[in-house]
């Protein structure tokens, strides 16, 4: 049953639950190559440290310091390990 | 397979790198999405990726895209950078009915479309963007747009209002008028009033612009009048509401614009008029007496009648401005709370950010930045973040902004209609 319920899983399209405010990200960030950073390939620990910078200021920024203003450190990381584990 | 043996599932797939599954795993229904804008188009790829049966109905085949269409008419950019298409949707498997919604019945659950089928529904999110009102500013209607365009629905008219400018004589007068709150993209005018300043400024220098405004404040209003003063101090013309800056009527025949002080004759005239939400939205019953339709601050249900999600420019989201931006948020927070309520489950309190850059000159671009949560009913903003760009900021940090605009624009529209 368990390798049945793997293969309809595996089946499936990739879709998670993003946690509040994680799926606003991809309005901006999206494939690499562009003036604004790509978050693939990021670990989960990198980004909810890069949030953590912008939201007290650490990391210079044009807005992502007036964004990440608005998420407590718990969002922030739950938003970091959901865009870490492939996002959208 | 109990909820143990799932959870442990799901952590075998992340461990191992895998996809995660589906989560529409017990969402079952049918949803329609009205309007294949930045909205619904979003909606309704996210409902489809989760493997739910969705149908988008719009009418147009190519959609063209408002955010950028002022470079258009400053001749910065051209119009087919405006051009996208639903191929991709399609291909992607969403169902695209091309034909337009004519009227819905709430009670039934049906949505009937314009080639006289119908389609029924479980939840219906109406996306329709904004109708131009051609009953608010006397002198000014559908007719009267053919001479003074709007050019606030991208398309035909943006093309036009670039036209006027580039024939406009030597020496000649631009109008822009701006209407009160609520309206589409709130800093636009601003942008539009810009780029346009700029056009003049480096193609026909002893041309004017004059910017009639029925408000006196307006969005990142320091950074737009800071730039002005620094970049167009002969063209351009600011009037607000309190310096007798609010149009009354339009007369396209002799084309001039009228306030309660003057009356200007203008070479070129764009005229914003004041909006509503889509015919649709009326139709539907979800539009209140302002025109635009009143939602759930979590899951974008109409206050108004049940099963019917409003997103984007039509709905009334509070804190949150009409953009492209905010309406691509709001058709994924829409579709993922369409979804837990297919499934009976309960919508988590979301959060959105809206991020919406203007260009006061080319490479000369300024941001506002937004987040917001429910509060009281309410989309209001989450105290402490969002805001503008600094005052204060070096050159440097213009430029950035304007690649920053210039690659959201990239992306979004991949992301929607790529």
């Amino acid at each position: 049953m368990r390798a049945g319920l793997l293969l309809l899983l595996l089946a499936s399209p990739a879709v998670a639950a993003p946690p509040p405010g994680a799926s606003s990200c991809s309005g901006c960030h999206g494939a690499p190559g562009g003036a604004v950073p790509s978050l693939s390939g990021h670990s989960a620990e990198d980004i909810a440290a890069s949030l953590a910078a912008f939201r007290t200021g650490a990391r210079p920024a044009t807005v992502m310091n007036r964004i990440a203003k608005g998420f407590s450190e718990e969002e922030s990381r739950a938003i970091a390990v959901w865009l870490a584990g492939g996002g959208p | 397979m109990t909820g143990i043996g799932r959870r442990t599932m799901l952590a075998g797939l992340a461990a191992a790198g895998l996809p995660r599954p589906a989560l529409a795993q017990g969402a079952r229904g049918r949803v329609v999405v009205v309007g294949g804008g930045f909205g619904g188009a979003t909606a309704a790829r996210v409902l489809h990726r989760a493997g739910l049966a969705v149908t988008l109905v719009e009418p147009a085949e190519t959609y063209w895209a408002c955010p950028f269409s002022n470079e258009v008419i400053a001749g910065l950019r051209p119009m087919a950078a405006q051009a996208f298409g639903y191929e991709a949707l399609r291909a992607s498997g969403v169902t695209v009915a091309r034909t337009s919604a004519e009227a819905v019945d709430g009670a039934e659950r049906r949505v009937r479309l314009a080639d006289g089928s119908t389609l029924d529904y479980d939840r219906l999110i109406l996306s329709p963007g904004i109708a131009l009102r051609f009953d608010a500013l006397p002198g000014y209607d559908a007719a009267a747009a053919e001479a003074m365009p709007h050019a606030w629905k991208a398309g035909a008219q943006t093309e036009l209002l670039a036209r006027q400018l580039a024939a406009m004589p030597e020496g000649g007068t631009v109008v822009l008028s701006v209407p009160g709150n609520p309206y589409r993209c709130p800093p636009g005018p601003y942008e539009r009033a810009s780029l346009i300043a700029y056009y003049l400024k480096t193609r026909k220098p002893r041309a004017k612009l004059i910017v009639l405004d029925a408000k006196d404040t307006f969005s990142k209003q320091k950074l737009f009048q800071q730039a002005w003063t620094t970049l167009y101090p002969d063209v351009l013309d600011y009037v607000p509401l309190a310096a007798g800056g609010q149009v009354t009527a339009v007369d396209p025949g002799a084309m001039t614009v009228a306030t309660d002080f003057s009356t200007v004759k203008a070479d070129v005239a764009c005229i914003i008029p004041p909006q509503r939400a889509a015919p649709i939205a009326a139709a539907a019953g979800v539009a209140d007496r302002s025109g635009w339709c009143p939602i759930d601050p979590v899951t974008f249900e109409s206050r108004l009648v049940p099963r019917i999600h409003v997103i984007g420019d039509a709905a009334i989201a509070g804190a949150m401005p009409k953009s492209a931006f905010a309406a691509n948020a709001q058709g994924k927070v829409c579709a993922d709370a369409v979804i837990d309520l297919l499934a009976e489950r309960a919508p988590v309190a979301p959060k959105l950010v809206n991020t919406c850059y203007s260009l006061v000159a080319p490479g000369y671009g300024i941001s506002v930045a937004g987040v917001y949560h429910p509060d009281k009913g309410v989309l209001a903003d989450v105290e402490g973040a969002g805001g503008t760009s600094p005052l204060d900021a070096p050159d440097a940090v213009r430029r950035q902004e304007a690649a920053y605009a210039e690659d959201w624009y990239r992306t979004i529209t991949r992301a929607v209609f790529g």
